[in-house]
């Protein structure tokens, strides 16, 4: 089975994207971040967009892995979106869709190209100032390459539930379905808790 | 070998409300390379097993691996003892085959183009170099208990303690993860269901109720326990 949500999963290549430094690599992505979400302009969005999919496209991300992604992505812009359009209207809307397929987009290309042992080190060395206030960075980052692990997971576990509810023809049921989910994800989050002891990881 | 010992004056474990024993006193001392515990489900051996690496601690007792107290040097202790689990969906963290493998290397080995070479070389060890770029979703359920043991052997353990690794397994994987981990040169300590496999190790434990009820040789303990499963259905 392909993976349904392919954020975190490296694709190795020799791009300059792929090349550029992890830090300069994180830094530029949490800039861009930060001037999808602070510019406010219907003419800025498409050119955020446009920006994330030429970036995508220097780095040679593979096409299935974008759309794949996007889409599991695309679900929640389109919640957010119709949220802004009963509140601001069509134009909100369709710039906050577009602002947030580019953030995805930019996302997913950085993680695309750049290993996650290689962020955790970034980490490591960026944190690693707090030590002396009693921060330990390797814990920091542990739990940041967690969140990003954890993303495939946790979506595999949602579509094993649903095929389960409807199994037992339950598919339409949102309790027979979202009760054993969140069951399912904190006994998860409980194995892997006991799998990282055992590999000494915390420690 | 490193020896696995249960205190003298016997292990215990409880639930963490008192209210039920889920190891029995127990004193034990393992010295031998492969040695298998089975049991039914719900028999205390995974309670035993995690003993072994502090996953659970015991409420009465003491464990010692190579002399050391298991809940005073618990990180020295899980260098030396490396679980593997019966899931391996839970063990496998990283999105890759070969970052999951590096994970395990962090502690190590600091330079990032060295882990990286070593993960690629326990891969290619264990047959999975060329899913080495793979999302760890993608792989079957035996490439996926493979690599989870290739995890927790790019440590060098000194002893590997799985937990019914063989399980979930059809039976072309399950014999090549049972090969594998019998042809282990560390000290083994298998949980299993998997009687032919119990068989060929050199002390098997039988355990239920929280209790060892038999310790012995491979055949005459996997015996003894047929024969307990056979009367108890009778009966």
């Amino acid at each position: 089975m392909s993976s349904p949500f392919l954020v975190g999963v490296h694709q190795p290549g020799d791009s300059w994207v792929h090349r550029c430094p992890t830090g300069p690599k994180l830094t530029l992505l949490a800039l861009f971040s930060l001037a999808v979400v602070l510019t406010r302009s219907a003419v800025a969005s498409p050119v955020f967009l446009a920006a994330a999919l030429a970036l995508a496209a220097v780095a040679g991300v593979r096409l299935g892995t974008l759309l794949r992604a996007t889409r599991a992505v695309l679900v929640l812009a389109l919640l957010a979106s119709a949220l802004q359009w009963w509140v601001d209207g069509p134009a909100k809307a369709a710039e906050t869709l577009v602002d947030l397929v580019a953030l995805a987009l930019a996302a997913i290309t950085v993680s695309a190209t750049t290993p996650v042992n290689d962020v955790l080190d970034t980490l490591v060395r960026a944190v690693g100032p707090l030590r002396r206030v009693g921060v330990d960075p390797e814990r920091v980052a542990l739990a940041f390459s967690l969140a990003i692990g954890a993303l495939p997971g946790t979506v595999a576990l949602a579509l094993e539930t649903r095929d389960a509810a409807r199994a037992r023809g339950l598919g339409r049921h949102p309790r027979a379905y979202l009760t054993p989910f969140v069951v399912r994800v904190v006994a998860r989050a409980h194995e892997q808790g006991d799998a990282l002891a055992a590999r000494g990881l915390g420690d | 070998m490193p020896a696995l010992t249960l205190d003298a004056a016997g292990v215990t474990v409880a639930t963490a409300d008192g209210e039920r024993v889920l190891l029995e006193p127990t004193t034990l001392s393992l010295t031998e390379q492969r040695v298998a515990v089975i049991g039914a489900n719900g028999s205390g051996k995974s309670t035993m097993a995690r003993l072994l690496n502090g996953l659970v601690t015991p409420t009465t007792g003491r464990v010692l691996v190579d002399g050391l107290d298991v809940a005073r040097h618990g990180a020295e202790v899980r260098r030396r003892v490396g679980f593997c689990f019966t899931d391996p969906a839970a063990q496998l963290v990283m999105p890759t085959c070969v970052e999951d493998v590096e994970l395990s290397l962090r502690r190590s080995e600091r330079d990032p183009v060295a882990r990286r070479r070593r993960a690629l070389e326990v891969l290619e060890r264990h047959g999975l170099a060329e899913h080495a770029h793979q999302s760890v979703h993608d792989l079957s359920g035996g490439q996926r208990q493979l690599l989870a043991l290739a995890g927790v052997l790019a440590t060098d353990p000194e002893v590997v303690v799985a937990d019914e690794p063989t399980t979930l397994l059809d039976l072309a994987n399950s014999r090549r993860v049972g090969d594998l981990l019998l042809s282990l040169p560390q000290q083994l300590v298998l949980l299993t269901h998997d009687l032919d496999l119990a068989a060929r190790c050199d002390r098997v434990l039988v355990v239920e109720g929280g209790r060892v009820v038999a310790d012995g040789t491979g055949p005459e303990s996997v015996a003894a326990y047929v024969d307990a499963v056979d009367r108890a259905r009778l009966t």
